[in-house]
């Protein structure tokens, strides 16, 4: 443990390094054999060096380690050195970064260790301290668990400030004046009598200084950038249809391919006539691949329609079921063979249930599998030449992305080069790399030209790792019009375990995931009781926007609702009196104020209420929903939440709507069934989500009281679908415990 | 086979089966228009074909004769469409990989209707798809777009 924190304070330094006539400033990572910590006999070339910054006599370039999905991380990631650094804004280029060790992120981790984030004593601090350091160790770049505002927070506003220093130093120098004299604006060292001097031509000479080990950040009361709406760095490309994503890569010589590979996944091709297929105009090869075939052709609609063509015996596995057999199975799983943690256990609920004068409540509830689907279909482009492979493709996990890829083609990682690209969307389907594997299969097939793969949308959907289906059983008592008893068992298929297994990691300890939004809230329930069980892997299964927290926060907020209404009391009044966390509470409070929580709506409309902790955000939503002749329809919804700091109020605003949106949509109509393992839904027309003449009126509130900042990106989507659930049966009296909704009621 | 696309005319030698998105992208380097569904369900692949919206992934290259715009052909950077100027000004993208589609679609239905009530536009936006959810802001944008397009 001590050694734990000397390596960290030890071995993550701000550093800067001169190249070519240029500054470039960033984290330097001491490398730390693992099982062999030999800190003080490093060479100074033991020095992974890794930049957020680089100016040269040509320009500006801030890089940029976390993917953007579309949440705005290249924006927000350059806006943080941008602050410090006084840049103008836009008038630098941003570069994503490439795979290295030094773009660590522990914050992408927090979820699943067994300590809330509401716990800030020292085991807990100490637990997370140990967290970090060993993703630090391990060199762990993933983007992911809304961390990459935390993450960067500090690190890449340290790079900009480090850097202005040591530009105002060889400006001080050029002018003989003390640095004191100088000020920045506009990427420019400003003298006494106004002259400009610009980075571009002190950054050659900055670039011989060391660089300063005592620089101080900006206070947040003296920003000038952060804070303020600030104009997103694509807006204008993607407004233009310029945005380059990575299914719009052109290389000269580039070919075009898809692949179609056995829906049941894993069970691998008998055989397959591709006599048809190879003789279709454009095609250059049918090739073999895991699972599956390739389609090389001279045009993506070529190989998608080559790859019809092709009649493959697919290898056939008894498992798994149909869903009602998969529901079955999550039935099964409730038994103590099972169990997988039981990380809250207050009181003694079973002898609360048993008390005299008590009312009991019991319910159990359903949620099924879903899909991820990001608008733009999975693709990556892939070159193998000369013993190098070169890889263009948007993902959150680019080191684990170019160590599979190097294993496949038999190199070492060194000689993988990894392009990040710009994403249409991920909603964490871009933390699995199964696609980009695939792409190295076809580069292996066809050396020495770049290959496009796209997949179709039935690909897609036939090959998503879907969120998990789960089942919720709840037991609870109520007494003198309070909670009194509450436990909830939950009982689904293991994110951790699946997605782990995949990226070749050991994950200890119970899967945190599969209880969280649920074992962690802040509410001091006398008897009170979370126990998750595990179901056997029938599909494999991933991260979903919120994880855990999308399922628990539904099976947690509709049993909460119910006992609350069985024991008389209001569902706002009850959960604040229950609440044991002031950011919580402010939150709780602040929904109830922003949508008039008490007063009268009118007959047949209905408010329902819900809050989930989930990545360190409090968030609180209430729904209002009236019933009309067509159907339900969503007419408002008000937020509130605690993230510590905004960055960006129109991003963050953008965010949160999204996940709201993304949490309603899904409760409402979306749902992945399965027919011998292989999903019924095939395109969007069967699994849609929201559409735009339903989206209600979204009202937001930040909170900025509390000390730690956070990501929003998750957060607002685990309590949408319980406060529509709770708002459909304070409308119409109908208590519905099965997603997606619509399978009981109408939607207008 | 020939086809014009904002204003340049193509010598094409395609199959007239092949869906025009697949032309645009794939053989003239027009990647504005997207591929999301290729059912013609999502709207991320919306071209214009003599002022109306059509879905790029359904039509093919062949039935193709009048000129067909891209969002790139909509507007530039430098001379932007006024759909194009309220998307930037209320920020309306977030992923981004939709905003084509919605924005062409938006364009053809203002360019028949400069003052949409909000039940028109529900009906004209609601058949093209956003994941990232978009949707208050593409309600926004179409009526700073509308008013815009007045003259406000």
């Amino acid at each position: 443990m001590g050694r734990a924190r000397t390596i960290a304070r030890r071995t993550f330094l701000i550093g800067s390094a001169a190249a070519a006539g240029g500054l470039v400033v960033g984290w330097a990572l001491v490398k730390w054999p693992v099982g062999n910590p030999l800190l003080d006999s490093l060479d100074a070339d033991d020095v992974t060096f890794n930049p957020y910054l680089r100016i040269d006599p040509h320009g500006i370039t801030i890089i940029t380690p976390r993917a953007d999905v579309g949440q705005g991380a290249y924006s927000v990631q350059a806006a943080l050195v941008a602050e410090e650094l006084d840049l103008e804004w836009g008038a630098f280029a941003v570069e994503p970064g490439p795979p290295s060790p030094a773009y660590f992120n522990s914050g992408a981790f927090y979820e699943i260790l067994p300590v809330a984030a509401t716990n800030t004593g020292a085991l807990a601090r100490r637990v997370r301290r140990m967290l970090d350091g060993y993703v630090k160790v391990r060199g762990t770049q993933i983007t992911g668990g809304s961390s990459t505002v935390p993450d960067a927070y500090e690190k890449m506003r340290m790079a900009g400030a480090t850097a202005r220093a040591m530009l105002v130093e060889a400006a001080a120098a050029q002018l003989s004046v003390h640095a004191s004299m100088l000020r920045t604006e506009r990427s420019a060292v400003v003298a006494p009598d106004g002259r400009r001097l610009p980075y571009t031509e002190l950054a050659a000479a900055a670039a011989l200084l060391d660089p300063p080990s005592n620089v101080t950040l900006r206070d947040p009361s003296r920003w000038k950038l952060l804070g303020a709406p600030m104009r997103r760095l694509d807006i204008v490309a993607k407004s233009t249809g310029r945005a380059i994503y990575g299914i719009d890569l052109r290389f000269p010589g580039m070919v075009y391919a898809t692949v179609r590979t056995n829906p049941q996944r894993g069970a691998g091709m008998r055989a397959v006539d591709d006599g048809v297929a190879k003789q279709a105009r454009g095609v250059i090869k049918v090739v073999p691949i895991t699972d599956g075939v390739g389609v090389i052709a001279d045009n993506t609609w070529r190989a998608f329609r080559a790859a019809q063509l092709l009649r493959p015996e697919w290898g056939n596995t008894a498992e798994p079921p149909r869903s009602a057999e998969m529901f079955a199975r999550v039935a099964a799983s409730f038994t103590r063979e099972h169990r997988n943690s039981r990380l809250r256990d207050d009181g003694n609920v079973e002898r609360a249930l048993g008390e005299d004068g008590v009312k009991l409540v019991e319910a159990e509830y359903r949620l099924p599998y879903l899909a991820h689907a990001p608008l733009e279909p999975m693709n990556a482009v892939a070159r193998f030449d000369s013993g190098r492979l070169e890889i263009w493709a948007g993902t959150q996990i680019p080191r684990y992305a170019q160590k599979f890829a190097a294993k496949i083609a038999g190199i070492s990682p060194d000689h993988v080069t990894l392009h990040a690209q710009l994403s249409g969307g991920s909603f964490g389907r871009r933390l699995e790399d199964d696609f980009i594997r695939q792409a190295v299969e076809l580069a292996l097939a066809h050396q020495g030209v770049p290959i496009k793969m796209t997949w179709t949308r039935e690909e897609d959907f036939a090959h998503d790792f879907p969120r998990p289906l789960a089942m919720g059983r709840a037991k609870g008592a109520v007494r003198a019009g309070q909670v009194h008893a509450f436990s909830l068992d939950v009982a689904s298929p293991s994110v951790g375990a699946s997605q782990s297994g995949r990226l070749n990691e050991f994950l200890p300890g119970p899967d945190v995931t599969m209880v969280s939004g649920a074992w962690d809230q802040p509410f001091a329930i006398p008897h009170y009781r979370v126990t998750a069980y595990k179901v056997p892997e029938m599909v494999p299964v991933s991260s979903w926007r919120s994880v855990g927290a999308s399922i628990n926060g539904f099976l947690h907020e509709c049993f909460l609702d119910e006992l609350i209404l069985a024991a008389g009391a209001d569902p706002l009044a009850e959960r604040i009196r229950l609440c044991s966390h002031d950011a919580s509470r402010r939150v709780l409070e602040a929904v109830g104020e922003l949508s008039n929580w008490g007063t009268p709506l009118g007959e047949g409309r209905g408010r329902g209420l819900a809050f989930t902790i989930s990545f360190g955000v409090p968030v609180a939503e209430v729904v209002e929903v009236r019933s009309t002749p067509e159907g339900i329809r969503i007419e408002n919804v008000f937020l509130a939440c605690e993230v510590g700091r905004v960055l960006d109020p129109v991003n963050f605003e953008n965010q949160v709507q999204g996940g709201v949106i993304w949490g309603l949509g899904h409760a409402m109509n979306a749902e992945l069934t399965y027919t011998d393992g292989v999903p019924e839904q095939t395109n969007f027309h069967q699994f849609s989500g929201l559409r735009f003449n339903q989206t209600p009126r979204i009202v937001i509130r930040a909170l900025e009281t509390a000390g730690q900042i956070r990501g929003i990106g998750e957060p607002p989507v685990p309590p949408a679908a319980p406060a529509l659930a709770n708002a459909i049966f304070a409308a119409t009296g109908q208590r519905i415990r099965e997603l997606p909704l619509r399978k009981h009621i109408r939607f207008a | 086979m020939r086809i014009t696309v904002n204003g340049e005319v193509h010598d094409v030698d395609l199959e007239p089966e092949m869906p025009l998105l697949w032309a645009l992208r794939d053989e003239l380097g027009v990647t504005g228009p997207k591929y999301g569904c290729g059912i013609g369900f999502c709207g991320a692949c919306t071209v214009h074909i003599d002022g109306q919206a059509v879905r790029s992934c359904s039509v093919a290259v062949g039935s193709v004769i009048k000129p067909v715009l891209t969002i790139e052909g909509l507007g530039t950077p430098d001379a932007l469409h006024a759909v194009q100027q309220a998307w930037i000004e209320l920020q309306v993208a977030q992923c981004g990989y939709c905003q084509s589609g919605q924005i062409m679609t938006a364009a053809a239905f203002l360019a028949r209707n400069r003052a949409p009530s909000d039940e028109q536009i529900d009906q004209a936006m609601s058949s093209n798809l956003c994941r990232c959810g978009t949707y208050p802001r593409i309600r926004e944008g179409v009526q700073r777009a509308a008013a815009i397009l007045r003259g406000g």
